[in-house]
């Protein structure tokens, strides 16, 4: 039974539903990109405010497929924040273009609410909806801006998402066999720690294929250079933050029901493909001359620092990886939003040529996007700083030594490709001097708000931290 | 509250000079004169100020940062601190005035790195919080890599890629033995923190312990540098204009030799004591190495550089001698070098702006050309050999003497490096400035660099017939270092 208490605690979602449909409605009527925009961006703002407003009901089930926590309200603010700020971003990329641009703000708004439903699900089923409700709209979000590039990276995402589906699929198949029951902890505690079944350990391999496939970990990773590179920038940006920290909160969920002890083979594993991810995705990260595609790489290398408190385990350790997934977040919605103010739905600006004396012609988007880089690279009193320092922390104690080497060893290659870019923005202007584009103030507003919020944390973590803390239900 | 005015001053001016600087150049240049001005000021307070009987600090800050980790803002200054404040404060301005000139391009900009990694460094000399001690040791690396990456020479974006990537390395192996300390400390004790009179306390196991040293070890010896990992100071040193030279020489290998005295010794004891003959033997390897690599130089500038490789080599030789003696003479040595090499960047940086080359083959005979420079330049040579009279002197011999007891054999091969010194050196002044002249005419200095480099052949000398006046404020500081039974027992 559906309850008025239920109903508010889903308000978001149904918010997010709802401004869709008043969008999709919107263009029956008459196109218009600012009011599809608009709808959007309040969308996410009456979600947000509406999650707040249920603080107090938490933590409480819904209809056994969703659990309202403290845990998916932090997530599912996130995921939106990072859905409001490419919304506002999109509206001057998608201007700078030729096509209709109404449908994207709908999409949007259904990857967020696939998104919003992974943060909240406890239950395959529901991870399956939510997974499947975001990656069918990134199909269309990849290949929005309708161009070579991005019809092929679309196509590529389209195949290589599927085949995860099925690989989830199959791991949850054998998981229900095992269990009988498509609901994930807290219902599976029951289950013997130490010895997982043959079935069980097959199924959960071949579900952390699937979640390796949405997160880009090694060797899952062959689609990200591409999609990254041919997705409009804007949707990039979603990809990298939105979607990786809805699937890492339900790798956080599903946690305590893999039973992560050191020496247990699902921790060899995940350690191995950890150490993968973070030498493989810096290494190649290295010589390219796509900004869009070294971003690439470099997600998939932050995702294997990631792994590292998650395999150190205990509320330290969720607390890092979440702490770290934010500030993630904030600064490549940053490094990708800049690289998007400066382009537009024709063509992105992703050369590293094109960023070349870039400081001294808009020392302003260049500030931002040094701080940026700066933060991917863990220098101080950037949040990457203390995400680092939180992330590195959490692996001492749990004396992970293998994958702290690798993470010391990564982090040394990946100041090679950051210091690239550094360079490159404040190298003196090449021999082609391309005219800036007219820059949109939305935009910029949005840049200079993450920037903030990227020192905020990286100056004062404490606050956040303990928010971090207090919505661990691990 | 001096402690954080002394770090907060130039982090502001910073951004006021290259705002300000938009428009007029040299404003930026005189917002950074009285920036530093000021910080001279505070310190000169400083001095005047007796630390608390029974303690070596004079004076302390504690603010709290981020309490949930244990994180404060503890700042603290005993006499080790307030000698290196004073010595950045002076080569602060120094390098303020040698760039007057030379930096014609992004003004603004260039002061505002030069403000921020001053700021760095003197929050590295500043912090008792281990945490705030990484974020300054890393905050001074960015400004100082733009500062070579963009006014640098020739090869400059080489040179600066292997600085940021050798700090950058040895700073996060620190990062990981900072953090390892920090646990062990609160499975011990339950109090999650990183204060350095708490973490001091902490019992590791000998192996542990040493593990863990050379975290710390590792980071400081990259900066100091210590031969194995020397190899991006000449680019750097060389690449980077006259200013960066100077702040990198002066200051920055500092930093690694302060952080030896003041982290590694103290809070690894044992350790230290059971790894000093290793660093000795490599302190010997680096004064000859670095003295015989000089030798056979073309480029002024690297030669200068790898001098500075021979003369660290005498710090680290002290930092491990394990006497108040050997330490004290340490620290007059980082002193000695950063005034005396700074001096020597300085009048390489005027012979390059007047003659756009570094190569010694196409100088000579400059005497005559330009007395004032050569004088000067005569002066700073036979400081950075060890003529007594000059600080350098009193700091090698204290050095030496001190460690004698400790560690025989690393002195006996190091005392060879003074007779190396005086060969390079007189090389130096051989070939520069005797001679007959290489060029038609050589613009002698004008009264901006006179004054520079008078004021510091000035201090090189007063500070060695005076040496007292390091050596005094230091004794309550380097006593404590000593008497706490660190190293103690090496001496026989």
């Amino acid at each position: 039974m559906m309850t008025g208490t239920d109903l508010i605690l889903l308000l978001p979602s149904l918010l997010l539903a709802a401004f869709a449909v008043i969008a999709m409605l919107g263009i029956a009527v008459r196109r218009s990109h600012g009011w599809t925009a608009f709808c959007a961006a309040c969308g996410f703002l009456l979600a947000i405010a509406a999650g707040w407003r249920s603080l107090p009901l938490l933590p409480r089930p819904v209809t056994g497929l969703l659990f309202f926590d403290r845990f998916a309200l932090l997530m599912t603010t996130v995921i939106l924040a990072a859905g409001l700020a490419v919304s506002l971003i999109s509206h001057a990329y998608l201007s700078r273009g030729e096509g209709r641009n109404e449908e994207f703000s709908i999409l949007l708004l259904i990857a967020s609410l696939g998104a919003a439903v992974l943060a909240a699900s406890v239950h395959f089923a529901a991870f399956f909806l939510g997974l499947e409700l975001l990656t069918v709209s990134l199909y269309g979000l990849i290949a929005y801006p309708r161009r070579g590039r991005s019809y092929e990276a679309g196509m590529k995402y389209l195949i290589l998402a599927a085949v995860s589906s099925a690989f989830l699929l199959f791991g949850m198949a054998l998981v229900y066999a095992e269990t009988g029951s498509l609901a994930f902890p807290p219902n599976m505690h029951h289950l013997p720690a130490e010895v997982h079944s043959p079935l069980l350990l097959a199924g959960f391999g071949l579900m952390i294929a699937g979640v390796g496939f949405k997160l880009a970990l090694v060797p899952f990773h062959l689609w990200t250079p591409d999609v990254y590179e041919g997705a409009p920038a804007p949707v990039t940006a979603f990809i990298a933050t939105a979607s990786k920290t809805a699937v890492f909160a339900v790798l956080l969920r599903l946690a305590p029901s893999l039973s992560l002890q050191p020496g247990s083979p699902l921790f060899a594993g995940l350690s191995l493909i950890a150490v993968l991810s973070m030498l493989a995705g810096n290494l190649l990260a290295l010589r390219q001359e796509n900004v869009k595609r070294m971003l690439a790489y470099s997600s998939i290398a932050h995702l294997g620092y990631v792994l590292v408190p998650f395999l150190a385990g205990g509320s330290a350790g969720a607390s890092a990886a979440v702490f770290y997934l934010i500030a993630y977040t904030v600064t490549s919605l940053g490094a990708f939003g800049t690289v998007a103010v400066l382009s537009g739905k024709g063509q992105d600006r992703d050369s590293l040529e094109d960023y070349r004396g870039l400081a001294w012609r808009q020392p302003g988007t260049a500030a931002v996007l040094s701080v940026m880089f700066l933060s991917l690279a863990g220098m101080p009193v950037t949040g990457g700083f203390m995400a680092k320092v939180a992330l590195v922390s959490a692996g001492v104690h749990a004396s992970l030594w293998l994958l702290l080497a690798a993470l010391v060893a990564g982090s040394v290659i990946g100041l090679f490709y950051y210091l690239r870019m550094i360079t490159a923005i404040f190298s003196p202007p090449g021999a082609v001097i391309r005219l800036p584009v007219q820059l949109s103030l939305l935009g910029n507003g949005v840049l200079a708000l993450l920037l903030f919020v990227l020192l905020w944390l990286g100056l004062l973590p404490g606050p956040l931290l303990r928010l971090v803390q207090a919505s661990l239900p691990f | 509250m001096i402690l954080l005015w002394l770090i907060i001053v130039p982090l502001i001016a910073g951004p006021a000079a290259w705002a300000f600087g938009r428009g007029a150049n040299s404003l930026s240049r005189w917002i950074s004169l009285l920036a530093l001005a000021v910080d001279g000021v505070l310190v000169l307070s400083l001095w005047q100020t007796a630390p608390a009987p029974g303690s070596s600090w004079i004076a302390e800050l504690r603010l709290a940062w981020i309490p949930q980790l244990g994180i404060g803002l503890h700042l603290a200054a005993d006499g080790l601190s307030l000698v290196l404040v004073s010595l950045t404060i002076v080569l602060g301005l120094a390098s303020v005035l040698c760039s007057w000139k030379e930096i014609g391009e992004r003004v603004g900009f260039f002061h505002f790195n030069l403000l921020w990694i001053l700021s760095g460094i003197l929050g590295v000399f500043l912090s008792l919080d281990l945490f705030l001690f990484y974020v300054f040791w890393e905050l001074m690396l960015i400004p100082m890599y733009f500062l070579i990456n963009i006014w640098g020479h020739e090869n400059r974006v080489a040179a600066s890629y292997k600085f940021f990537l050798f700090t950058q390395a040895g700073g996060l192996l620190m990062l990981l033995s900072i953090l390892s300390l920090a646990s062990v400390h609160q499975a011990e004790t339950g109090i999650l923190t990183f204060d350095y009179a708490l973490l001091k306390t902490t019992s590791l196991g000998p192996a542990a312990s040493l593990l863990v040293m050379l975290g710390f070890f590792a980071a400081f010896a990259v900066k100091l540098p210590v031969v194995p990992f020397h190899t991006w100071l000449p680019d750097a040193h060389t690449e980077a204009p006259t200013a960066g030279s100077v702040i990198l020489a002066g200051l920055l290998l500092k930093t690694g030799a302060y952080g030896l005295l003041r982290f590694v010794i103290p809070l690894f004891p044992a350790a230290s004591a059971a790894f000093a003959p290793a660093a000795a033997a490599l302190a010997a390897l680096g004064i000859l190495y670095g003295a015989v690599v000089a030798f056979g130089q073309r480029d002024l500038k690297r030669l200068v550089a790898y001098t500075s490789v021979s003369h660290m080599g005498f710090v680290l030789l002290g930092a491990f001698a394990g006497s108040a003696a050997a330490q004290s003479g340490a620290v007059m040595q980082m002193v000695a070098h950063g005034i005396s090499t700074g001096a020597l960047f300085i009048i390489v940086g005027l012979l390059q702006e007047r003659l756009h080359t570094r190569d010694m083959e196409r100088m000579g005979g400059f005497w005559s050309l330009a007395p004032r420079l050569s004088a000067l330049g005569l002066v700073f040579c036979l400081a950075s050999l060890g003529l007594p009279g000059f600080a350098n002197f009193v700091a090698e011999f204290l050095v030496l003497a001190g460690s004698f007891p400790a560690h025989t054999a690393a002195v006996s091969v190091s005392a060879a490096g003074l007779v190396l010194a005086a060969v390079y050196s007189l090389r130096v002044v051989q070939r520069v400035f005797h001679g007959t002249a290489a060029v038609p005419m050589l613009p002698d200095l004008d009264a901006r660099e006179t004054l520079v480099l008078a004021l510091l052949a000035v201090a090189i000398l007063w500070l060695g017939l005076q040496p007292g006046l390091i050596l005094h404020p230091l004794s309550p500081a380097m006593d404590g270092l000593s008497a706490s039974g660190v190293l103690a027992g090496l001496i026989k």
